[in-house]
């Protein structure tokens, strides 16, 4: 039985969702059951005691945790969030409650294996509850002492085989769509590009060195499962730059309600009969499309590749053959200056191992943001700060219309020297014997 | 110029010291200004090696990371 009381936590649980306080509650009384009779290394009553704090602080309308204080196991600077109680003697359950944060698998493809392994480690070492996945894509486990940080990772890296993720000022843990291994949609190996990534950048991972945090997300397609374009400081987005590919024959047996728009993922509901003038051409975001004479016709130029006509007619209309990703750069949510979404910073390149062109990219934008950003300054920021005509010229790369969002509120343009032909110096004269004075 | 890695430690320690009496703690850049020809990945091979040493130790607040000489100030168990 729960040994505090808890009114205001129970009323959470009268709503309609799942609640966060039903699932803790069902592991309270677990560990006090403990029917495999395990050892348990953080006090059986570490869950009880998180909820008893919690209810405390609805009461008090304040938190009761401290902010800060070890980050990770030896030699590393990241992976570990150091949590502490302030009312240790009433809540000894939860004195330390540290948060561990392990690298997901790419695309979260998991044995059972793996998972059981995973609950047996942190039901010993840890509060026996799990946050599968952050918002950050890791595995979370929440809740464990100071003590237990080095076994836990002796087991997860000498035993599973898995590492810590990120968390400071670090690279954060990567995380991907589940990309070709399953969709069809995947412009790129998003899961082997994440690996890859993971890989080359250990050292940033690891041991804190940037500004800030910097995520890296990466989707297949622009439909955007991993929500990179929001959710990371460099978002790797599938797309192409030939053609999409059209079989009109299949376009017809769509029309003739043969084959269900997206793949019969609407069909709980009566919509009517499928048109495709209403449901894909009047929606295309760029006004390419037409259809006319039972022949639909694409002006891939201006086409945003959004992927919405080939959602709603996957066997009629495919991805192109020219494949790549976009990259796009400084989302971030809203502490400073409001959330921002990802800039389109590369429209287009390759994304084949050994993936060097793109590595190179990385480097480029990580040595000027370390070198020109603030403490505590994501990259979005700094783009603001010093505007984006600079990230161009940091990473070598050419303006290009697909970088405007909108039109210049400015219409002035400041030349800079290395931009004017002879520089700020002229010979007048030269000058005078074309115009007088 | 290469860094010497006993060199710039001293410097290090010295520059750490002289903050102690307000701060026990240091951003990654504090560190850059003090080598200011050096690549930033330089000097985070002298800091990582400190580290390693237990010279230096990291204090996170979950979200942002610094850096700070071992036993200075509040860390981990004397979190209080
Ligand atoms: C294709 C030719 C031109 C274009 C596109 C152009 C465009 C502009 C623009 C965008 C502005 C700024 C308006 C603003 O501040 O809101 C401007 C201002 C001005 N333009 Fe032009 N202009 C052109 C030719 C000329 C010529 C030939 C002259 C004079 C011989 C001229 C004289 C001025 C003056 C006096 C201003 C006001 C400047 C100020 O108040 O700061 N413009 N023009
Ligand atoms: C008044 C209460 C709190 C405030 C104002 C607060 C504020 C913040 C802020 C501003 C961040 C940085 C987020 C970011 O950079 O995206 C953060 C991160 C974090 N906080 Fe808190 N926090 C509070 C309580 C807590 C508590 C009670 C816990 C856990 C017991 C906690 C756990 C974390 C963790 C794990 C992170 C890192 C998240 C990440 O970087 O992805 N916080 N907090
Ligand atoms: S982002 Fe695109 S490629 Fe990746 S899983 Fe989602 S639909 Fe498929
Ligand atoms: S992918 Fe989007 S922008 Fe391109 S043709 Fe289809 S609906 Fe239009």
């Amino acid at each position: 039985m729960a040994k505090h009381k808890t009114p205001l936590l129970d009323q959470l649980e009268s709503g309609p969702w799942p609640s966060f306080v039903s699932d803790i509650k069902q592991e309270i009384e677990h560990r006090y059951a403990n029917p495999k009779g395990v050892d348990f290394q953080v006090p059986a009553e570490c869950p009880d005691d998180l909820l008893g704090l919690l209810e405390l602080s609805y009461v008090d309308g304040e938190t009761h945790w401290k902010h800060g204080g070890i980050v990770g196991v030896f030699g590393y600077g990241g992976g570990v969030i150091g949590r502490y109680c302030d009312q240790p003697q009433k809540f000894p359950g939860v004195a330390h409650f540290h948060t561990v944060r392990v690298a997901q698998p790419s695309g979260m493809f998991y044995t059972t294996k793996f998972l059981r392994d995973l609950c047996d480690l942190w039901e010993l070492r840890g509060s026996g509850l799990t946050n599968m996945h952050g918002a950050t894509g890791d595995i979370v486990l929440i809740g464990t002492s100071t003590p237990q940080l080095e076994e836990i990772f002796y087991e997860l890296t000498h035993k599973m085989g898995n590492d810590l993720g990120g968390s400071g000022s670090n690279l954060r843990t990567p995380a991907c769509c589940l990309g070709e291994s399953r969709c069809e949609y995947a412009c790129y190996d998003s899961q082997e590009l994440c690996y890859q990534l993971t890989q080359q950048y250990q050292d940033e991972l690891h041991r804190p060195a940037f500004p800030y945090k910097f995520k890296f997300k990466f989707d297949g397609c622009s439909l955007g499962c991993v929500a990179a374009i929001a959710r990371s400081d460099m978002s790797f987005i599938g797309t192409w730059r030939d053609e999409i590919r059209v079989d009109q024959k299949i376009v017809a047996a769509y029309v003739g309600g043969e084959f269900a728009p997206n793949a019969g993922a609407h069909s709980g509901r009566d919509w009517g009969k499928f048109d495709i003038q209403k449901e894909v051409v009047d929606l295309c975001p760029s006004g390419c499309m037409r259809y006319e004479g039972g022949k639909l016709e694409i002006n891939n130029k201006e086409c945003v590749r959004c992927m919405h006509c080939i959602c709603v007619m996957p066997r009629a209309l495919k991805i192109g053959n020219d494949r790549g990703l976009s990259i796009l750069i400084g989302a971030k949510a809203p502490i400073l200056d409001g959330p921002q979404m990802g800039s389109l910073t590369i429209p287009f390149i390759k994304a084949e191992a050994p993936y060097d062109n793109l590595k190179e990219f990385v480097e480029s934008v990580w040595d000027w943001w370390m070198e020109e950003g603030k403490n505590r300054e994501r990259i979005g920021e700094t783009l603001k700060r010093l505007g984006f005509a600079r990230l161009l010229e940091v990473t070598g790369t050419t303006a290009d219309p697909r970088h405007v969002q909108e039109p210049r509120h400015n219409p002035y343009i400041f030349w800079k020297e290395e931009d004017v032909k002879g520089g700020w110096q002229r010979e007048i004269s030269d000058y005078r014997s074309k115009h007088q004075r | 110029m290469a860094l010497v890695y006993e060199e710039a430690k001293a410097t290090i320690i010295e520059f750490c010291n002289s903050k102690a009496k307000t701060k026990s703690k240091f951003y990654f850049n504090d560190f850059t200004a003090l080598f200011p020809d050096e690549k930033g990945r330089d000097v985070k091979k002298i800091l990582t090696q400190m580290i390693n040493e237990e010279v230096l130790v990291f204090w996170s607040s979950g979200s942002t990371s610094m850096y700070g000489l071992a036993g200075a100030g509040k860390h981990a168990e004397g979190e209080d």
